[in-house]
């Protein structure tokens, strides 16, 4: 066998002359944007850095955050837990189940926020007693338990339940079947095969949807403002109320929601490296 | 010798479907069955019946004397709660065709997942043994291995090992080379030959007729629901007296 020196060969890459044009087409219209932005009177950019580190924006900073932490810790934990009725075998759990998502999917957040804050036109009292008894264990006007911070809490998370029901059925239903068959075949009971070998997997379907659903709930705090839930919309809305620097103050709220929603990015990049392990694509170890 | 599966007349409908039409098989402890027949036979579904995975629509099945599913008193027979289930199915080893191996453990942690989480046993003791299982099958060094980074007959080999662990007393093999490619076929069956000469009751369904001629006391012909024929190999396969065995073994061979 003889070998030839195969023929010197330049290879040229394809050209992309097409990026370079719409780099020169994006790049004229930003600065024409910045430019139309900056010198545009009502922006202020120094009542904006005057009001982003305002105690009370802080607060309603910290409020914010609080309110999306606990919604979605409440509505992750009650929506594994409608997933899992939504999947029994129970008709009637099954039932329940499908109930309540198809309420609190079917009607709007801002309907269910102000329907909590305003429960008490609804049930003045609140009255838990013994039942056939008479005795009274608690009992307290609605409007003193069900507190504006109260309300939306309630309203954020039951919402987030539903949601989180359905990312959760998901994720389950995507676990191949032979997963839980090879757990059955080794004597693994249902629960034990759902905590060990079917959730496990399908937390890598849950979690991007669930990344997804935490930033849509730090958003959609901003609704709580309507019961005056002291969050970050509710602190630049009194603001600007009285000093009617409007666009100033929803650019400090739109700052510090970008910033959280840019940290909740990185978050969720972190944990679906950690539940990628053992998977072909993004397997890190 | 006592009988480890007895099965008579078991029948499995899916729908309107019978695909189960009254099955009589009996293999005995230590004993390796192969069951042969084509696709749709039903060989897979009456080893799927075996630990339970299908629940049989008449019939009598029993696994080491006990009834598979269900438990007798008196004259009736009580349904098995899914937890009595999984009680039952621990004795009983169980290989697929697709592996099935739990993607998101090592191969080390496929072995000691059900010791551990099932029977509770320390987490040392089940490493060793689990380490010794992989040796056996020989992949002590791919132990720390993800199942994506194995190859499919490296994959069958921990999933034999994974059933190993729970010490059963039968072991059931639904075409566990089927799904590889030919090159990878020897090195499960060579594991499986293993088995069998170590004394294990094995139920296996397959398509290596090398494999049942050589290994298999016991080879059961199935064709459209029903065992047509069962017998030593050198009988069934050498000398069929069926119309039907022989022309799916003309087919085959």
């Amino acid at each position: 066998m003889t070998t030839t020196e195969p023929p010197t060969v330049r290879v040229v890459p394809v050209r992309h002359y097409g990026r370079w044009l719409t780099a020169l087409v994006v790049a004229g219209l930003a600065a024409m944007f910045l430019r139309a932005l900056l010198t545009s009177p009502n922006l202020e950019p120094r009542t904006v850095a005057h009001y982003l580190f305002q105690d009370y924006v802080l607060d309603g900073v910290v409020t914010t955050l609080w309110l999306t932490l606990l919604a979605m810790l409440l509505g992750t934990a009650g929506g594994g837990l409608l997933a899992v009725l939504r999947l029994s075998d129970n008709p009637v759990l099954r039932g329940v189940s499908w109930t309540f998502i198809w309420v609190f999917r079917g009607t709007p957040l801002l309907v269910q926020i102000i329907f909590f804050g305003f429960l008490g036109a609804l049930f003045p009292r609140i009255t838990l007693t013994v039942p056939f008894t008479g005795t009274v264990l608690f009992d307290r006007p609605t409007s003193v338990v069900i507190t504006g911070t109260v309300a939306a809490v309630l309203a954020l998370s039951l919402n987030e339940m539903a949601y989180a029901a359905e990312v959760i059925r998901g994720g389950i239903l995507a676990v191949d079947d032979g997963q839980t068959e090879a757990a059955a075949a080794l004597g693994m009971g249902p629960t034990l095969t759902l905590r060990r070998v079917v959730l496990p997997q399908a937390m890598r379907v849950i979690i991007p949807p669930m990344g997804n659903e935490t930033i849509t709930m730090l958003k959609s705090t901003a609704l709580v403002s309507i019961i005056a839930g002291r969050d970050l919309m509710t602190a630049v809305q009194s603001v600007y109320q009285n000093n009617y620097k409007v666009i100033p103050l929803l650019l400090v709220a739109a700052i510090w929601y970008l910033a959280l929603v840019s940290l909740l990015s990185v978050g969720q990049w972190l944990i679906e490296r950690r539940f990628g392990r053992g998977f072909a694509r993004g397997g890190v170890r | 010798m006592t009988a480890m599966v007895r099965a008579e007349g078991v029948t499995k409908r899916f729908g309107p479907v019978e695909v189960l039409k009254g099955i009589d098989l009996t293999v005995a402890a230590g004993e390796v069955a192969c069951l042969l027949g084509p696709s749709g036979s039903g060989k897979s579904t009456f080893l799927r019946c075996v630990n339970h995975l299908e629940r049989i629509d008449g019939g009598q099945l029993s696994v080491d004397g006990e009834l598979v599913g269900y438990r007798r008193q008196g004259d009736k027979l009580h349904e098995l709660k899914a937890r009595e289930v999984a009680v039952r199915r621990r004795d009983i080893g169980m290989v697929f065709q697709r592996f099935n191996l739990f993607p998101h453990l090592t191969a080390l942690g496929n072995v000691t997942e059900a010791p551990v989480r099932v029977l509770r046993t320390p987490r040392e003791r089940a490493r060793a043994e689990a380490m010794r299982l992989l040796d056996r099958v020989g992949l002590a060094e791919r132990a720390d291995h993800y199942p994506s980074q194995l190859s499919g007959g490296q994959q069958q080999r921990v999933a034999i090992a994974r059933a190993l662990a729970m010490r059963p007393k039968l072991m059931l093999f639904d075409e566990p080379t089927s799904a590889l490619d030919p090159e990878l076929v020897g090195e499960v069956l060579d594991v499986m030959k293993g088995l069998a000469a170590d004394g294990m009751t094995m139920v296996v369904v397959t398509h290596e007729m090398g494999f049942a001629r050589e290994v298999a006391d016991q080879v059961a012909f199935l064709d459209d629901g029903v065992v047509v024929e069962a017998g030593p190999p050198d009988e069934v396969l050498g000398r069929p007296r069926h119309e039907r065995t022989r022309a799916f073994l003309d087919k085959v061979l």
